[in-house]
């Protein structure tokens, strides 16, 4: 969707850089890379197997440290030279949802469980965590798996329940790692779609790592890496000119 | 909401069965303190069961327990006549083994004078020995019942009566004679050579040998000062019933306390190595999660929580499953155990200690797991 032009980005990465070891072994993972993301577009990142995507989505969502270069999350500065946020798992609390590849729900916790869990750390009280977890399941079409442990649901469903567990603390920021890699073309249209739905009610920025071609046309913008390297970035609909 | 609890509830078998091991092993750490209290509580009984005050024996030794002791039976009047004494009586000690229904039964014969002290205070079926010959009070661990007939040396003895739970300090259960006949038994039982000098009268006093006096003193009038009176006759000692118990305590109890010390610390660090064990593989095989807490913002306290409220779960159920264990199967074994409110109490804090402890290494690890290792595969 088009971004209205006087929008703030909601991710900002400023000549962000990841090498992982030194010396010899070496690897840069991602070279100097600027990158904004704003509220209400789901962005694609793609590119092959090795190019630096899941390293790039670690450093948005401040679980790796970067080599070089600053980092913005919501305009405020999180990463410049060093941290500049004390409490990164709070961050992530607040500002943040995670999706992975391979759901990683709790296996001990129920569906519901799995989205109160959230909500428990944020600080809702038992029954207003329960309420949000149920509303949310309903609105991601499992709120009959509610009382269910993850190993009885579904690879779709699971997903589902995933999703449901990173929107709960409404968070501005989304990144998916591969959220489409076990599904199904059709539930991978799917759970595309209600990531643009959220991304659109919510006004939420939403990075979603992929190499599934069957998803590459239901991004609003694409940013291709290869070798750690930007190779490919579709400009904001309407954003501020990229530096 | 508690997410120890919703994982012992996932992994509910495995967590059950280490409880399960747990409370076998605290059930055994209980039941060597029990046994260790039952020791110190049968070496006592015996020594407490004359009543008496005041103990006088051979000059130079700490007997009739801990060291043997051997005084002329006349001294029983001296020490009767003492300023302060009420009465006095003479005691024999002596184990022996006879056959009893075709097994080998060793007793510890306690020789007393009739109406004087020494006689056991508390007979639980029966009655006291009256006739001055061949009766026997036995105590029930003995097996011996009531107007059995036993062998002991020459003469047969008809069981009248029965104590409860007196035994010596090796364990072997007390039967009382008259003093005459312990004396005859011991007579009897010694090697022939020994018994054809006393019966020469050639022994430090002929055949009236007894190995202790016991005595105790008027209401009001200090022990210790009676005690101090008998110890002036060079050939005797005389030891506080507070003196005898302490002695016994420290001489046959105490290598046994050292014993099984040891070995409650040994199974203490077992239970410790086993718990940080079982915490730590439990931990391990939650990485992922631990690792999927941190990325969606958990802090450090919930994954501190998850592993250390299972260790003090862990602690507690298999403290009070292993309590309840050694209730049930204590009055089973051969030896008095003893389980004391304090001793079961102290283990469970010690256990809880342990458990926080032994937690330690599954909390490293957790704390140590990279958020990023919920990413990807
Ligand atoms: N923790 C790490 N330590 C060392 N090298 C890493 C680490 N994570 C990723 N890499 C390397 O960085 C490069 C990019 O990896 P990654 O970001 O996972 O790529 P993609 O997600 O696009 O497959 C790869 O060469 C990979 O081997
Ligand atoms: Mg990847």
């Amino acid at each position: 969707m088009p971004v209205p032009s006087d929008a703030h980005p909601l991710v900002e990465l400023r000549g962000v850089a990841k090498t992982y070891g030194r010396g010899e072994v070496a690897v840069h993972a991602l070279k100097a890379t600027d990158l904004r993301v704003y509220p209400g577009e789901v962005v694609g990142l793609l590119g092959p197997s090795g190019s630096g995507k899941t390293t790039l989505l670690n450093l948005v969502g401040c679980i790796v440290e970067p080599t070089e270069g600053s980092l913005s999350l919501d305009g405020q500065t999180v990463y410049d030279g060093g941290w500049r946020c004390a409490d990164l798992r709070r961050l992530r609390l607040e500002k943040i949802g995670f999706i992975f590849q391979f759901h990683n729900l709790l296996p001990f916790l129920t569906a519901g469980e799995n989205v109160a869990v959230v909500l428990d750390l944020a600080g809702y009280s038992g029954a207003a965590a329960r309420d949000r977890a149920r509303d949310l399941l309903d609105y991601l079409e499992v709120g009959h798996r509610f009382g269910t442990l993850p190993s009885r649901l579904s690879g779709g469903e699971a997903q589902r329940v995933a999703i449901a567990r990173a929107l709960a603390n409404r968070p501005r920021i989304i990144l998916a790692d591969e959220p489409t890699a076990a599904l199904d073309s059709q539930r991978a249209g799917i759970v595309l779609d209600l990531l643009r739905k959220v991304a659109v009610e919510q006004q939420a920025a939403i990075l979603v790592v992929s190499h599934d071609e069957k998803i590459f046309d239901r991004f609003d913008r694409r940013i291709v890496l290869r070798d750690g390297r930007v190779v490919e970035y579709d400009e904001p609909a309407h954003g501020p000119a990229e530096a | 909401m508690n997410l120890a609890l919703r994982d012992v509830r996932h992994n509910l078998g495995r967590f059950l069965l280490t409880c399960l091991g747990l409370s076998l092993l605290l059930g055994v750490v209980l039941s060597m303190i029990g046994i260790y209290r039952g020791l110190v509580d049968e070496a006592l009984t015996l020594a407490r069961a004359p009543g008496a005050d005041l103990w006088v024996v051979e000059s130079g030794t700490r007997g009739p327990f801990a060291e043997s002791s051997r005084i002329p039976g006349d001294e029983r009047d001296s020490v009767a006549r003492l300023a302060g004494v009420a009465e006095a009586g003479s005691l024999t000690f002596q184990s022996v083994e006879t056959a009893h229904r075709g097994r080998t039964l060793r007793l510890y014969v306690v020789g007393h004078e009739l109406n004087r002290p020494g006689a056991p205070a508390r007979i639980v079926a029966g009655r006291p020995i009256t006739r001055a010959h061949y009766e026997m009070v036995a105590d029930r661990r003995s097996g011996l019942d009531l107007g059995e007939r036993l062998r002991l040396g020459r003469n047969d003895f008809t069981v009248v009566g029965l104590t409860d739970g007196l035994v010596a300090s090796g364990g072997d259960p007390v039967v009382f004679l008259t003093l005459a006949d312990s004396q005859r038994l011991q007579f009897d039982l010694d090697p022939p050579a020994a018994r054809r000098e006393r019966a020469r009268g050639s022994g430090p006093a002929g055949t009236d040998i007894v190995n202790a006096v016991v005595a105790r003193v008027l209401p009001g009038v200090p022990v210790q000062e009676v005690a101090d009176t008998a110890a002036r006759w060079k050939h005797l000692s005389a030891l506080t019933q507070g003196q005898q118990e302490a002695l016994l305590l420290q001489s046959v109890v105490e290598k046994a306390r050292r014993q099984i010390g040891l070995f409650t610390t040994i199974l203490l660090a077992v239970s410790a190595v086993v718990i940080a064990l079982i915490l730590y593989t439990l931990t391990m095989d939650k990485v992922k999660e631990i690792a999927t807490l941190k990325l969606i913002g958990a802090p450090d306290r919930t994954i501190v929580g998850l592993i250390v409220h299972q260790a003090l779960a862990m602690g507690v159920i298999g403290w009070s499953v292993g309590t309840v264990l050694i209730l049930l199967v204590k009055d089973h074994f051969p030896r008095r155990v003893v389980l004391t409110p304090e001793d079961a109490l102290m283990l469970g804090a010690a256990v809880l200690i342990i458990c926080v402890a032994a937690s330690g290494l599954g909390v490293r690890l957790a704390l140590k797991v990279d958020p990023a290792t919920a990413l990807g595969g």
